[in-house]
């Protein structure tokens, strides 16, 4: 085998699913029964009439891998669509995060003024935080969480990866 | 529409059942499932067979269903019965058997409270079944019934797991006909007629090649076997078989190498190691058949067929493949053959079979035999000699008898032989046996045990007297767990630890405490006669065969080794040398 194949990469995959009880474990018990890595995951009803949820999941590994795991989704009863958005073609991916600063003085200052830069919003304010609120790339949220650390940075919660191909085509 | 719910949950299970066909359900009451039972009592539609473990019900549904090609049915109760069954429905898992499972459990409103013989069976056997469902409403139980058999039969078969709480089959609902149910669960069928037309031009090319066939076609049924025979046959190559493709080509047809794999023969693993083309059909590069994979058929281009695409490049990359059943495929392999008058390279096979056939001269599975002892591969070779004439069911349990029993018994028919490959679990073939002797109540069925194995489930014997199942069970009683003590013999310095049992029942007194026939042979002289006079009696026979304690199975791929390493006997030195033990065959 190429080395090429061995290539460890991130893909992000996008899963139609029956909204029914048990289909999360399905497809979370599949990831750690097999040992495949699970980077997100994010789940959410998108069709009340067809009860459909859409389970977004930023996983990595090989190439070979990286097939099993679409493979093995697809094989599961309740999964009706399996696309790899990394490789179909190009993609939008977008996280959103809430994150909360404790600070007072200059750090409060420049915790609003980095916000500002990342047209992240403040959703919540006391006399001594922010919550803050950014959507973007991993990256830049990322960013944004590391710039925040030295500031007061007290909580975090992201949402994981939510990602749809660019262009006209639903998956 | 209050008038129509006329039926009781009960009532609408078993008239689901009767609809999928089902004959025969291999169960074990308790108190979750007394409505079932109650309504099991007022019919005469479903026969039911009392087991008397429900691991045991698994099998022996197993045994019906891998035998006729049907769904096996299962009905055990909550709690214990429900998680006494997961050993048989992982098994089932492994090997691809159909089978729908039904489990009691506890009132919808005592789910999660940890209420009397409570078990959240659905999640336990979420990762060992095909799919599972909770049925939480009487509404829904028709339907779901309905496409856990679709699910269970369609596509790569496997077992599947209806949860019934008490009190959705005691409500009453409305009864819907299978027709009227329409799953979304559809798998592909047919395969793509590029890749197939790809795959001809491959196959007629060849100057090196091998099929290597496997479960698939079985399952696939007996068409597909007979499609493949037919295919392997105009091509003239050499075909090999996996441990549960076994009986999928004539066992006595001169183009078959025999088993390939960890005990597979010389010409089978040699061949595969040195083909220039691997035509896999239905099978699913196990790594007890591969060895270890950066020396498996290094220089081979190889050709892989199977309806589960997560079987393909799992394990071992392949060059073409093709998704679809093994039946459709080779129906479309032979009719592209045929309209491309696709010839094959009479010059290059005829090298080819040269090679084989001098791989072959080795006679790699003779052994020494004995006239004070009787070794096991003469007791199954007697046994294939005498009983051959009425095409017998073989069952067996795990361990050396169920190698020399694949070894040295030849199938030329489809489903005639049951063993547990992929999850080798001791117990099975006793149990089996009882569902394939319900299926086919004339028929000789022989379970081939070894004495560890068959005390797995030894209380089954007492399921055979009381439904007067005539299965015939032969114990090769080695005094070891036979398997175990090679590997200890070969891999970790003769140290056997607790591979001995210093105790074993008197098996001829223990078949008649359970009031079946015992019968016992302890020299090879007695052999033949006890194989005869076991098949005279119409009852359920315990035949112990005292065996050769030191034998081995060979050949044999050593843990971490590849096809060309095979060790061939108790002289071969090579048998010292055993590769890494992460990259390759590590269990027993
Ligand atoms: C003690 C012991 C020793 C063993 N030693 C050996 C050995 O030496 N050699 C050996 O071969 N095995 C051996 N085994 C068995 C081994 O573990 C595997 O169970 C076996 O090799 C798998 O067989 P298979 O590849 O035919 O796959 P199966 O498990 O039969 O799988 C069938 C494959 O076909 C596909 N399939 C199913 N239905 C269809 C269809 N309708 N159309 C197309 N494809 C389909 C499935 O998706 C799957 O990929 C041993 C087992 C034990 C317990
Ligand atoms: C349920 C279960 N437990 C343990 C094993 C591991 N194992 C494989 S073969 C074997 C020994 C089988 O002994 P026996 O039935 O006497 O058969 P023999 O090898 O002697 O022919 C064991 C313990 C297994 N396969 N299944
Ligand atoms: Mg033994």
């Amino acid at each position: 085998m190429t080395k090429a194949v061995e290539e460890i990469q991130r893909h992000t995959i996008a899963v139609l699913v029956d909204n029914e009880s048990g289909v999360l474990a399905r497809v979370i018990g599949l990831f750690s029964g097999r040992g495949y890595n699970i980077e997100s995951l994010t789940v959410a009803e998108v069709d009340s009439h067809d009860k459909l949820s859409r389970i977004t999941i930023v996983t990595s590994g090989t190439a070979m891998i990286i097939e099993q795991i679409k493979n093995q989704l697809r094989r599961l009863v309740p999964v009706h669509k399996v696309h790899d958005l990394t490789i179909e073609g190009p993609h939008v991916a977008r996280e959103l995060a809430l994150i909360k600063v404790v600070a007072g003085g200059e750090k409060r200052v420049e915790s609003l003024r980095i916000a500002d830069i990342f047209r992240a919003r403040a959703i919540d304010s006391t006399n001594e935080s922010f919550v803050f609120e950014v959507v973007g790339s991993t990256e830049k949220v990322d960013a944004f969480i590391n710039l925040m650390e030295p500031l007061g940075l007290a909580d975090v919660s992201r949402t994981g990866v939510v990602a749809i191909a660019r262009g006209p085509n639903p998956i | 529409m209050a008038h129509h719910d006329t039926l009781t949950g009960a009532e609408i299970l078993l008239k689901a059942l009767v609809d999928q066909g089902v004959e025969v359900i291999f169960g074990y009451p308790g108190g979750a499932v007394l409505p079932i039972y109650d309504e099991l009592f007022k019919q005469n539609r479903l026969r039911h067979v009392l087991v008397r473990h429900e691991q045991a019900a698994v099998h022996a549904a197993e045994g019906y269903a891998r035998s006729t090609g049907k769904v096996g049915c299962v009905l055990v109760t909550s709690g214990p019965g429900a998680t006494n069954a997961v050993t048989g429905l992982a098994d089932a898992l492994c090997d691809s058997v159909p089978l729908v499972c039904l489990t009691g459990q506890v009132p919808t409103h005592l789910i999660g409270n940890d209420a009397f013989q409570e078990a959240d069976i659905t999640g336990i056997t979420r990762p060992c079944t095909k799919h599972n469902y909770l049925v939480k409403d009487v509404a829904d139980l028709a339907r779901t019934v309905h496409e856990a058999f679709h699910v269970a039969r369609s596509g790569r078969p496997g077992p599947v797991l209806v949860d019934l709480p008490k009190d959705v089959i005691q409500n009453k609902g409305e009864y819907q006909a299978p027709s009227k149910v329409k799953s979304k669960y559809k798998p592909q069928v047919k395969g793509d007629l590029k890749a197939i037309e790809k795959a001809v031009e491959m196959i007629a090319h060849a100057k090196r090649p091998i099929f290597y066939v496997g479960g698939g076609v079985v399952n696939s049924g007996p068409a597909a076997c007979q499609l493949l025979t037919q295919f392997v046959r105009m091509t003239g190559y050499p075909c090999t078989l996996t441990l549960m493709g076994l009986g999928a080509f004539p066992g006595s047809d001169p183009l078959f190498l025999g088993m390939l794999g960890m005990h597979g023969t010389v010409e089978a693993n040699m061949a595969m190691h040195d083909c220039d083309l691997m035509i896999n059909i239905g099978a699913r590069f196990d790594d007890r058949v591969t060895g270890r994979v950066n020396g498996f058929s290094p220089n081979s281009k190889k050709i892989h067929v199977d309806i589960d695409p997560s079987s393909i490049n799992k394990n071992v990359v392949v060059d073409l493949s093709v998704v679809g059943d093994c039946a459709h495929v080779l129906e479309d392999m032979i009719k592209v053959w045929k309209a491309k008058q696709c010839r094959v390279n009479e010059k290059a096979l005829k090298e080819w079979w040269k090679a084989i056939d001098e791989w072959r001269a080795m006679d790699c599975l003779a052994f020494e035999n004995s006239n004070k002892l009787i070794k096991p591969q003469y007791a199954i070779q007697r046994i294939y000699e005498l009983t051959r004439h009425r095409n017998p069911y073989i069952c067996t349990e795990v361990g050396q008898h169920q190698m020399w029993a694949a070894q040295h018994l030849k199938f030329d028919l489809p489903h005639h032989w049951l063993t547990s490959g992929g999850l080798g679990t001791m117990g099975y073939g006793m149990p089996a046996a009882m569902g394939v002797q319900m299926a086919h109540p004339e028929a000789l069925v022989i379970d081939i045990a070894g004495e560890s194995s068959i005390q797995m489930n030894i209380q089954e014997i007492a399921t055979l007297v009381q439904h007067r199942l005539p299965v015939k069970v032969v114990i090769l009683n080695n005094q070891y767990m036979g398997m175990v003590r090679q590997w200890q013999e070969l891999i970790h310095g003769g140290r056997y630890s607790e591979s001995h049992m210093n105790h074993h029942p008197d098996f001829v007194k223990l078949a008649e405490a359970f009031g079946a026939v015992g019968l016992r042979a302890e020299k090879p002289s007695e052999v033949d006669g006890v194989i005869k006079e076991m098949m005279a009696v119409d009852r359920p026979v315990i035949v112990e065969m005292r065996t050769d304690a030191s034998e081995n199975v060979f050949p044999m791929i050593m843990p971490g080794m590849a096809h060309n390493e095979m060790v061939l006997g108790p002289e071969d030195k090579s048998r010292d040398k055993s590769g890494s033990e992460e990259d390759g065959m590590v269990l027993v």
